[in-house]
């Protein structure tokens, strides 16, 4: 092992990281936007509100985020409209690109945690809140979703460490992340083992703070008390 | 009839309720009045419907036919595609709901909220109370049940007692008409059913109109102004605690009675 390799890697890599972050960051804070409302829509009792997002979540769930990738980042080039279109500045940049697949993959598996999540809150609570005059979108508001949340943090927070795995994909469409890096870095020094073992503890340095986040989230949002008790 | 004009509206009527499950019928037509100050209590064996009596009065079950006027304003009520009956004004119901107080035999707090908060969440997004406002008359509240020092707690750090005791807290909080109660101390631990059966009494000693679904005899006998016994979703017996508890017409209500004693 050249460690004096991977000390002078060091800094070219932790350019990677910060894309790799920002890939991350991005993806699963928009994703968690978009999926809260195709989640609650997916939780409907009426088969029309809960047909759209359960297509959505058929499509992007059963396809690899690869291809996915490939679809946005190769295929949308293909139409003139796109490439004549206001979002063509956009389109045509494989940050970009991989941004917007990685937040429509993701936002397919976090509406399904917030299906779950819903589903998952006591009926009693939200008798409860309907007992005592609230709404239906009250009770949603300021009972359901927020006990959801908590019954669907730890399922998030797997999530996003699965999508920091999954950002290592955007490499094959010439982004520098962490793995495009090492790859980039590799094909100057020969050393794979070396680079790759750099980046993979990089990896694992970004996934244990993640873990320490959610944990803290976790204790603040005092997610343990509402399964215990009773 | 004149008379009956000018006299004050009861504080809840119920008229002819049938609920059904699917072919079974399991509420065959109950008709109830309470007027205020009046402590209804509604006895019967498991199954007899008493619950799902209570349940169908503020909608939590929708019953199949009846009417439901809560003071004077009856509760407009729709068919739905199922044949059971929904509201028919979600803002009619939804006044109506605050009026009525339901405390449920799981408690059902939120687990996510403070006590406090259990109790003033209702009061400041339904009746728009500001939070001073509302956590003063929390406050107030739960020192009334006895669990003032509990109002920072979260309801899984108390006892079975002291949470049924925040829920009707949160219940009085809403300035209920009538307060239905469906079991409140079968869930609880029997060292712990005399703290809410104190509290229970209280309001009830306060003039507070109630309606009471129980197994605790005794206690019924005690506060009731009008006991009724359900038999198979019929009104088998009623009148005052002492006609009923001890000089029963019903077979079944005898029989009942001498088996819970």
């Amino acid at each position: 092992m050249q460690w004096d390799v991977i000390l002078q890697a060091l800094p070219k890599l932790l350019q990677g990281v910060v894309l790799t972050l920002e890939l991350v960051a991005l993806s699963c804070i928009a994703g968690l936007i978009f999926a809260i409302p195709m989640g609650i829509a997916r939780a409907s009792t009426r088969w029309y509100v809960r047909s759209l997002p359960y297509g959505y979540i058929f499509l992007f769930r059963g396809t690899p985020l690869l291809v996915q990738l490939f679809l946005v980042y190769y295929g949308l080039a293909q139409f003139e409209a796109v490439r004549q279109g206001p979002l063509w500045p956009y389109l045509r940049d494989p940050f970009w690109c991989a941004v917007i697949t990685m937040t429509m993959h993701t936002t397919a598996y976090i509406a399904e945690i917030v299906r779950g999540a819903l589903q998952a809150v006591p009926a009693g609570e939200i008798e409860a809140a309907r007992a005592l005059g609230m709404s239906k979108t009250q009770t949603l508001l300021f009972i359901t979703l927020p006990r959801a949340i908590r019954i669907g943090l730890p399922a998030y927070s797997n999530e996003v460490i699965l999508m920091l795995k999954g950002s290592a994909l955007a490499s094959t469409v010439t982004l520098l992340e962490l793995t495009g890096m090492a790859r980039t870095i590799i094909a100057r020094t020969y050393l794979p083992v070396e680079i790759f073992f750099a980046a993979g503890v990089l990896y694992l340095l970004i996934a244990y703070v993640l873990v320490l986040g959610f944990k803290l989230l976790e204790k603040v949002l005092r997610v343990d008390t509402g399964q215990l008790g009773r | 009839m004149t008379e009956a004009m000018t006299e004050a509206a009861p504080a809840l009527e119920i008229r002819n309720l049938h609920k059904r499950y699917g072919d079974l019928e399991v509420i065959k037509g109950i008709s109830l009045t309470a007027r205020d100050g009046d402590v209804i209590s509604i006895l019967g064996s498991s199954g007899s419907g008493k619950s799902t009596f209570l349940r169908c009065i503020n909608l939590l079950e929708s019953p199949h036919q009846g009417q439901i006027i809560v003071a004077g304003e009856e509760l407009k009520l729709k068919p739905s595609s199922n044949g059971n009956l929904v509201a028919a004004d979600s803002k009619q119901i939804n006044r109506l709901r605050s009026k009525i107080g339901f405390v449920f035999q799981n408690f059902n707090l939120w687990p996510h909220m403070t006590v406090l908060d259990n109790v003033t969440e209702a009061p400041r997004r339904v009746l728009g109370m500001s939070k001073a406002a509302a956590t003063e008359m929390g406050e107030a509240l739960l020192a009334k049940v006895g669990i003032a020092d509990k109002r920072h707690c979260y309801p899984n750090q108390l006892s079975g007692g002291q949470q049924q005791r925040a829920a009707i807290a949160r219940t009085l909080a809403m300035q209920p008409k009538v307060i239905l109660f469906d079991e409140p101390t079968s869930a609880l631990d029997p060292e712990m059913v005399q703290e809410v059966l104190s509290v229970i009494r209280a309001l009830a000693e306060e003039g507070r109109t109630m309606l009471l679904v129980t197994h605790e005899m005794n206690f019924a006998r005690q506060v009731s102004s009008e006991v009724v016994f359900l038999h198979q979703g019929m009104v088998e017996e009623k009148g005052t605690p002492d006609a009923v508890f001890n000089h029963p017409k019903s077979e079944r209500c005898k029989q009942f009675l001498s088996s819970n004693h």
